[in-house]
């Protein structure tokens, strides 16, 4: 086995997402995102599967009110971050397809990412926002609220690390 | 269209430089957690810094106007529980939105995971949004800024941003040469 590319400097790398998010305020005057989009697509499932239920819930409708929410903003810019990523990875040799070459996480590692993954759509749908829509964008922005969300979550990170140690051995 | 072009433009950009850093990597981002790897804090803080300091000095040179920039609207109590929230699941699956999907895009399936919960959750919200609708309304502040809310100039504020960020990154380079 092939050993894998090193990451990237990450002060650098961290430059160059700067650049990024401000080339997106200037280009279309607001930050980047992500779970808008889950948001966007949850919304479009359930306008598609049952109208009434979306009707009923103003969270749903405010995503359905603007055209399409399988061509939101977001939900394409989610679609150049997956094709971005496994372009770089397999540029730099760092594909790491599970099963194949890397270790298989254990069934209490997938579990744990789903709990995860539906902590943080509770939490992002909340706050309206996570760590790219609103602690990284409305952070630069110096957002009251982005900031308070951010100190929330490493807060909470911090605080639970220790509980959950046996995840991350 | 071309508002669509740009936005997959972006996001390319976004996860390149993501999957450049490490961060589709859970063991990865779930060690800044555990002091073991500071790639997420480097990462955030130096961006964060970088579009920060892109837009006062944009704007001070007219190259841009600050004050046409959407400012994500606060609600005191709701982000507040929100960010705890969101904590808790991070730590849990050493991913957040953006980067589990650079996690499946690498191959990852522990990516797919969290992205099907991700799903759940927001979905979840959704649901019981008649419920919990005056939670999430309530404290709202509107488009508040720590300029407004501190009643300092915008230029303070970024100087001192600034200086706190850079002592952080200064804090953690001197921790990582000392080990």
């Amino acid at each position: 086995m092939r050993p894998l590319r090193p990451y990237a400097e990450p002060h650098a790398t961290g430059v160059c997402l700067g650049l990024v998010l401000l080339a997106c305020f200037v280009l279309t005057g607001q930050g980047l995102g992500a779970s808008g989009a889950f948001a966007s697509v949850a919304s479009g499932v359930v306008g598609a599967v049952s109208p009434e239920t979306a009707a009923h819930s103003a969270y749903f409708r405010s995503y359905l009110q603007d055209g399409s929410p399988w061509t939101a903003w977001l939900v394409v810019e989610i679609i150049g971050v997956l094709v971005g990523a496994a372009a770089s990875a397999a540029l730099a040799g760092r594909m790491r397809p599970t099963f194949v070459r890397a270790v298989r996480p254990s069934g209490g590692r997938l579990f744990a990412g789903v709990a995860g993954g539906i902590l943080m759509g509770v939490g992002a749908a909340l706050a309206r926002g996570c760590t790219s829509g609103l602690a990284l964008s409305g952070g630069a922005l110096l957002s009251v609220g982005a900031w308070i969300f951010m100190v929330a979550l490493f807060l909470a990170g911090f605080l639970a690390a220790p509980l959950v140690r046996r995840l991350w051995p | 269209m071309n508002d669509l072009l740009i936005a997959g433009g972006i996001g390319v950009a976004f996860g390149w430089a993501l999957e450049c850093a490490g961060l589709g990597d859970p063991p990865k981002l779930a060690g800044q957690f555990y002091l073991r790897d500071f790639t997420v804090l480097k990462v955030m803080l130096s961006a964060m810094l970088t579009a920060m300091l892109g837009v006062f000095w944009g704007g001070r040179l007219d190259m841009l106007d600050p004050g046409a920039l959407y400012v994500p609207e606060t609600y005191l109590l709701p982000q507040l529980v929100g960010g705890l929230v969101f904590g808790l699941g991070f730590v849990l699956s050493g991913l957040c939105p953006g980067t589990s999907c650079v996690a499946l895009a690498s191959g990852r399936i522990e990516g797919a995971a969290t992205m099907l919960g991700l799903f759940a959750g927001v979905l979840l919200v959704g649901l019981a949004f008649p419920a919990i609708e005056p939670f999430y309304r309530s404290t709202p502040h509107g488009p508040l800024t720590i300029q407004r809310l501190a009643d300092l100039p915008y230029g303070v504020v970024v100087a001192l941003v600034t200086v706190v960020a850079v002592s952080m990154l200064a804090w953690i380079a001197k921790r990582e040469a000392a080990r």
